[in-house]
This record gives C-alpha cells, sequence and structure tokens, in this order.
C-alpha cells in the first residue's frame, strides 16, 4: 500500500463527488405543481373537458402530441375525431392554444418540475400571454 | 413437451416472420378511427403550377411584392441580410440564372433583362427525396414535396441534390430575423434544412397556396396536373410553357409562360 | 494490452499532451458551434459542403488503403506485409473514427443523428456509407486486436479471424465506392457526374493511404525498436507509384472530357474553376497548382527505381504524394463541385478560424487514436522480436 494517500484521497473525492446531489439538495423540497387553469377559453366551456380525459392528457399527451404531428405532417390528415366524437384541428397553435393559452401554466410549472425539456418551443411560437 | 430442433427453427422463422409483418399489418388496419383529412381539403394526384410571366412582369415592375411577401409572412420566413445564409421559398431570378441552358447571346431583351419566380419545383422525380437519410424529406400523396422538420439531421445532403437551389439552410437561430410572426405557422430552428412547401398546410384545409391567393393579377396559376380538366392542364394543352432544367430527369412541377 | 499505451518515454507523453490540447482547443469551438449553429463556419447556402465533408471524403480513403496491406498477404502470400498488417488495420480504425466525427460535427442537428437508424432509408447512399462505415470499423477492430493478442501470446490467430479478413477485403472496396455513389449520383452537380468517380476515389486511395503508412513506418523505425522492414516499405512504394500514376490519369481523363468535348455540363465550369478562376473567382487556384506540383514531383521521384529506393526520396515522393491528395480530394473535388451553383453564379468559400481548429482538433483526435493504438501494437512487436 505504497500509494495508499493517493489512493484514500482519490476514494474521497470520488465519493464526495458521487454523492453531490444528494446532499447539496438535502432539506429542500421542491413544491409541487399547481397550474392555474383559469383561461377565458376554458371559462367558456360548457364541458371543461380536454380533448380527452384529464388523467389520459395527464399521463399521454407527449404520446398524443406525437401522433397528431406525424398525422399532420406525414399524412396530411388533420381532424381528430376525439373518443365523445367531437372533432378538432390537430395543432399546437390553432386548437391547444385556444384554452391553453399560457405557456408558464400548462406547459412550464410541471416541466420545470420533472426537469424535462421537451424542445417544441424552437419552431413553435408560444402564445403571447395577456 | 418434447420438439424437435427443426420444429423449434421454424416456430422460431414463423415468430419472426410475423414480427417483420407487424409494420405491414399496422398499415393495412389504417390509422384508426380518430384522425382523418379536412372535408374541405384540396385533393390532387400531382400539384403544380402555371406561371404566366407576362402578366407578372408589368406588376413587379411597378414593385409588386405581394406573393413573395404573402409567403414570408404565411410561413414565418427570416429575412436575414449575409446572402450566404439567406432563407429563400419564393424569390426571382433573372432569366440567364434561372434558365442558363436556354439562354442565348441573341435572347430578346424582352426577357433576357426580366427577373423570373422561382421556388422549390415540387419534381415529380425527386433528387433530394432520393437521398434524404431519415425521410425528413418525403413526396406526399399528392405530389408535394414536403419536409418534416421535426426530423432533419441537418446533413444538407440535400442541397447538394437539388439541382434548383431551392434549398435553405438555418445556419442560425432564424427567430430574430422574422419580421412579423405569423402565430398559426411554426417557425424552424437553428440546424435544420427548409423550403417551399406549396403551402400544404393551406391545401389541406381548402385553401389555395399564399401566394396564388395573393397575386392580383392572375399569374400563378396551381391546380392538378394529374386532372385533364384542371385550369393548369387546359393552358399548358393550349400554350408553349418551359421547365427549369428539364434535361435533369426530374419532372418540375412549376410551368414557365413566357 | 491495453496497459501498454500508459507507459512511455518523455517524448511519447509529450506528443499525447499535445494532441490532448488540439482535440480540447476543437472541442472548445465545437461546443461554440453546437451553441451558435453552422455559422461559425464558411459554408454558405450556396457552398453547403465545405472543410469537414471534404476531410471525410479523404479519410475514408486512408481508411480503405488498409486493403493494400492485408490483401497482398492474405490473398498472395506476400510475407513481408505480415509485420505490418496491424499497423494498416489500426489506421483504418483510426482513420473511420475520424471520418465519423467529421460527419456529426457537420451536422445542423446532431443529437439527432440516431433518426438514421431509427428511420433506416435505403435509397439513402449516406444510410448505406453509415453501414458500411460502421461494418468495416468493427471488422478492423475485431481483426486486429484478435491478430495481437495472438501475436502476444505467441499462438496463432483464431482461424475464424481469417474469414473477417476475406470478407474485408471487398467490404474496403465498398466504403469508398459508396463514398463515391454519395456525390456521383447527383444531377446537376456536373463536376460530380462521373462514372469514374469511384475508380477515381479507389486509385487516390491506395496512393494516399500507403503513403502515409510508409510515412509512419520510418517514424516508428526512429522511436522504437521495431523495423517495419525495407522490403515492406518498397513494396509498399511500388504501390503507392502505381496508384498516383492511375489517380492522375483518371484526373486526366477528367480533363479530356470536360476541355474537349466543351460541353459545359461535364465539368468544365468547375474544373476552370479550379485551375484557373472563374469570372475573376479563383481561391482555389494556388491549391489545385500545388497539388499539380507536388503530384509531378511524387510521381518523378517514384517512377524512377534510383530515387525510389532511397530513404529520402521516397519520404519526401510520399510527403508530396499524401499532400497533393488532400488537396485533390478534400478540398478541390468537394468544393469543386459546388461551383458554379444551381444558377451559374460563383461562391466561394474559405474555413473559418473555429472551423479549421475542429477539423484540426478532430485530426488530433485521430492520431491520438493511432498513437495509442499503435503504442500497443509496437509494444508487442518489441518483446516478440
Amino acid at each position: 500500500m505504497r500509494d495508499s494517500r493517493y489512493i484514500i484521497t482519490g476514494l474521497i473525492v470520488f465519493v464526495v463527488l458521487l454523492t453531490f446531489p444528494l446532499w447539496s439538495n438535502a432539506g429542500k423540497a421542491a413544491s409541487p405543481p399547481q397550474p392555474n387553469l383559469d383561461t377565458p377559453a376554458i371559462q367558456n366551456l360548457e364541458q371543461k373537458q380536454c380533448v380527452e380525459a384529464t388523467e389520459y392528457m395527464r399521463a399521454d399527451h407527449m404520446q398524443l402530441l406525437e401522433d397528431w404531428r406525424n398525422q399532420v405532417v406525414r399524412e396530411g390528415k388533420r381532424i381528430y375525431v376525439a373518443a365523445n366524437g367531437k372533432e378538432y384541428e390537430m395543432s399546437l397553435e390553432n386548437s391547444c392554444f385556444e384554452c391553453h393559452s399560457s405557456k408558464t401554466q400548462f406547459c412550464d410549472q410541471c416541466h420545470n418540475y420533472l426537469d424535462v425539456e421537451p424542445d417544441c418551443w424552437t419552431c413553435h411560437l408560444e402564445p403571447k400571454e395577456p | 413437451m418434447e420438439t424437435s430442433r427443426r420444429n423449434f427453427l421454424k416456430a422460431g422463422g414463423a415468430c419472426l416472420l410475423g414480427l417483420s409483418l407487424w409494420p405491414a399489418v399496422r398499415v393495412l388496419a389504417g390509422d384508426g378511427p380518430d384522425v382523418k383529412a379536412d372535408a374541405g381539403a384540396l385533393k390532387g394526384k400531382r400539384w403544380g403550377l402555371v406561371i404566366d410571366m407576362r402578366k407578372c412582369w408589368p406588376q413587379y415592375q411597378q414593385g409588386c411584392r405581394d406573393c413573395m411577401l404573402a409567403c414570408r409572412r404565411e410561413h414565418n420566413i427570416p429575412v436575414i441580410d449575409n446572402k450566404d445564409e439567406e432563407v429563400k421559398w419564393l424569390w426571382t431570378e433573372p432569366y440567364k440564372n434561372a434558365f442558363p441552358e436556354q439562354e442565348h447571346a441573341y435572347t430578346p431583351a424582352a426577357i433576357a433583362d426580366k427577373p423570373f419566380l422561382v421556388a422549390c419545383n415540387h419534381c415529380d422525380n425527386p433528387p433530394c427525396v432520393r437521398v434524404c437519410p431519415t425521410k425528413a424529406t418525403f413526396k406526399r400523396p399528392d405530389g408535394i414535396v414536403t419536409m418534416d422538420y421535426h426530423r432533419c439531421l441537418g446533413c444538407r445532403y440535400c442541397m447538394a441534390a437539388c439541382p434548383y437551389g431551392a434549398r435553405s439552410f438555418n445556419f442560425q437561430d432564424p427567430r430574430p430575423f422574422i419580421k412579423e410572426e405569423n402565430l398559426d405557422y411554426p417557425t424552424r430552428e437553428k440546424g435544420v434544412v427548409e423550403k417551399c412547401n406549396f403551402c400544404a398546410e393551406r391545401l389541406d384545409k381548402g385553401q389555395q397556396p399564399a401566394c396564388v391567393e395573393a397575386c392580383r393579377v392572375g399569374a400563378l396559376i396551381f391546380g392538378d396536373l394529374d386532372d385533364p380538366n384542371s385550369e393548369v392542364r387546359k393552358i399548358l394543352a393550349e400554350r408553349n410553357t418551359i421547365r427549369r432544367k428539364p434535361e435533369l430527369g426530374t419532372h418540375p412541377s412549376i410551368y414557365y409562360l413566357v | 494490452m491495453l496497459v501498454k499505451a500508459l507507459s512511455g518515454s518523455k517524448k511519447y507523453w509529450g506528443w499525447i499532451t499535445v494532441l490532448l490540447a488540439l482535440s480540447g482547443a476543437g472541442l472548445a469551438c465545437y461546443l461554440w458551434q453546437l451553441q451558435q449553429g453552422l455559422t461559425i463556419t464558411g459554408m454558405s447556402r450556396d457552398v453547403s459542403w465545405g472543410l469537414y465533408i471534404g476531410q471525410f471524403t479523404f479519410l475514408v480513403g486512408v481508411a480503405a488503403s488498409a486493403v493494400m496491406v492485408v490483401l497482398p498477404y492474405y490473398l498472395h502470400n506476400v510475407k513481408v506485409f505480415g509485420r505490418i498488417t496491424i499497423l494498416g488495420e489500426f489506421l483504418a480504425v483510426a482513420a473511420i473514427i475520424m471520418c465519423l466525427l467529421f460527419v456529426i460535427v457537420d451536422l445542423g442537428k446532431p443529437m439527432r443523428l440516431f433518426n438514421m437508424i431509427f428511420y433506416p432509408t435505403p435509397n439513402s447512399i449516406l444510410f448505406w456509407d453509415m453501414v458500411v462505415l460502421n461494418g468495416y470499423l468493427l471488422l478492423n477492430i475485431i481483426v486486429g486486436w484478435h491478430a495481437l493478442e495472438a501475436e502476444y501470446k505467441g499462438v496463432a490467430p483464431p482461424s475464424w479471424t481469417r474469414y473477417l479478413v476475406y470478407i474485408s477485403i471487398p467490404w474496403a472496396v465498398s466504403i469508398h465506392t459508396v463514398t463515391a455513389f454519395l456525390y456521383a449520383g447527383l444531377p446537376g452537380r456536373h463536376y460530380w457526374l462521373t462514372a469514374i468517380m469511384a475508380a477515381r476515389f479507389l486509385a487516390s486511395a491506395f496512393a494516399s493511404g500507403p503513403a502515409l503508412l510508409i510515412l509512419l513506418c520510418y517514424i516508428i523505425k526512429r522511436v522504437s525498436k521495431f523495423d517495419p522492414g525495407r522490403e515492406a516499405i518498397q513494396k509498399l512504394a511500388a504501390i503507392v507509384t502505381y496508384a498516383t500514376i492511375i489517380s492522375v490519369f483518371f484526373v486526366g481523363l477528367e480533363l479530356f472530357t470536360a476541355f474537349y468535348s466543351q460541353v459545359p455540363a461535364h465539368g468544365m465550369d468547375s474544373l476552370t474553376y479550379l485551375f484557373v478562376g472563374l469570372e475573376g473567382h479563383g481561391k482555389l487556384v494556388p491549391w489545385m497548382w500545388t497539388f499539380v506540383v507536388l503530384a509531378v514531383l511524387a510521381l518523378v521521384l517514384l517512377i524512377n527505381p534510383v530515387t525510389r529506393g532511397k530513404d529520402g526520396y521516397l519520404l519526401l515522393a510520399c510527403g508530396a504524394v499524401f499532400i497533393a491528395m488532400w488537396i485533390e480530394k478534400g478540398i478541390g473535388l468537394v468544393i469543386g463541385g459546388f461551383v458554379p451553383n444551381a444558377f451559374e453564379r460563383v461562391t466561394e468559400y474559405i474555413p473559418t478560424l473555429p472551423e479549421a481548429l475542429i477539423a484540426l482538433g478532430i485530426w488530433a483526435a485521430g492520431f491520438l487514436i493511432l498513437t495509442i493504438l499503435y503504442k500497443i501494437a509496437i509494444a508487442v512487436k518489441e518483446e516478440t522480436v
């Protein structure tokens, strides 16, 4: 063990670095997102429901959006028939943002909380917030 | 249960075959009842454009740029001054540059000095589609050569393949160069190629391309080249038209009346 | 065996440090490019491929040329190449890694690289280039490593590697053929639209690759106890001679077809731009004439058996061949193809400093890999001498 000094120092540095995220964030609980759903368009809805059930949208909106994108861009099909028979234009700008007119409320809060960075906004223009 | 090696391999082969059929099954099963085309969408088998330059020029000389401005507004096209990094969908080129192989020393001055509108030719046999390694550039069943900007790698192979200089690359973030934003249509981002899409997004909703709609003298005539009764076909049957670089076998869908 | 790369002289570590520093500088520039976009390069709407794709094209040739030591040894039993096949294979490994890096730094959206695998597109030549290049990389790593391991242990290499060697021979030809097809199949790029493109690529590859290998052999001889052998080097020199003659002949064919037919659409405009300038633009003219002078010098020194047999002249000739082919293929061919543009206008291209540093960084990274692989191989060979 003639190099024990170096080995032990190296090990300590390694362990400290490895556990860095744990102890640097200790005691700091991130507050869960509480998006404000109050937009004029939503207020005017008779039945307050998105294109599909809320639970489905919460869990699978990314899959739905990807399907929409492929249908519109690649197949030229632009109309979505929801489970309840209602028809919607498959468009982020012209459908989603009608109701979800606040990106900070509807997108950023949860995405920041979960630390995901969808790259929608490099091309799609976010709605102008009032 | 006893099974011979032979039977095992057979069963395995059948399973593999089944897996390989899966994409076909999905295609045959259709995309489900939950998506469809807009009932009012314009339907065509091969969209084409006739550009009547003789109608255009008098207006152009008086400063009319309506088609190009409409295109720029519709699609959030950035205005970049640096010639090397320009993004162009619809623009003009002098006759000798647009039709280099047809120009000669004695070309009538009425043509030689005139600007010609140029854009993606939506070739029937598009080299850009052939070379794209991800199918980001593809041809729709209605003949439009369009792009899936979500998929483009930015390898620029399509730019090398296009003989018409119709493709532009986003060398930088285009957002700061967009003069007026159309919130109904996305922009592009740094690192992808882009070009004219014959306003596929408008056709799918039953509208004419933005440039065609904007032209005040009807110099742009859009229609289905596959339909003998369409207006474009009637013009092509009656008058002599030219296309850019027909010798390359790309079969452009833009025709010029001069 | 990897551990052998960790013990070396001061000079070895100095060289490694230099290469690491250059790679680091290239990486820093690349991070800047990622953030700013390809606007930091000299490429444009009209010349949409530049230094990166030029280097890629040239290096595919260097990689393919490993076959020039492998084929004579395995198919014609040229025993003297037995000692250096490993050098050829490891050169191929380093060159292919450089190729892949050059393609990646050229992408506008490198994070989407795997779209090529998620959406495989067999009608795209680039898809096939990815397949053959990665296959060739794998073949050379497996074959080279097993051969070296066998040498280390003093046994014969596993017999199955022999089949991989046989596969690697046509495979080497395929990587450069497919790379030539990237260019030769495009309508409207007259300079590239030539049926002999793949043949030209192979000829210049078999000149530049073995020339580099000869230079490397001399370096190895000086810095180690391993001697690749004079006979092997002279055999390689003969290969370089023939390949250079054929390569220059092919360039001559292009010039004849273009200028005797006088058809502008047979590359006349591009060749005019390259060799004398077009419409007042001629930034590549000095480069192309450097190519001509170096190629002639190399041919004189190589064809004459007296000079070819002398170390000093042979080194000079190989250096000249390597640089000449680098200019012709790595610069002239790619950029020349974009001039004039689709509207018969001339847009010139000059790489920017960060672009050049990124390219240099990749070369340094490649040589770092090559140095480490050669260090291991030579350490093994020194032990068995």
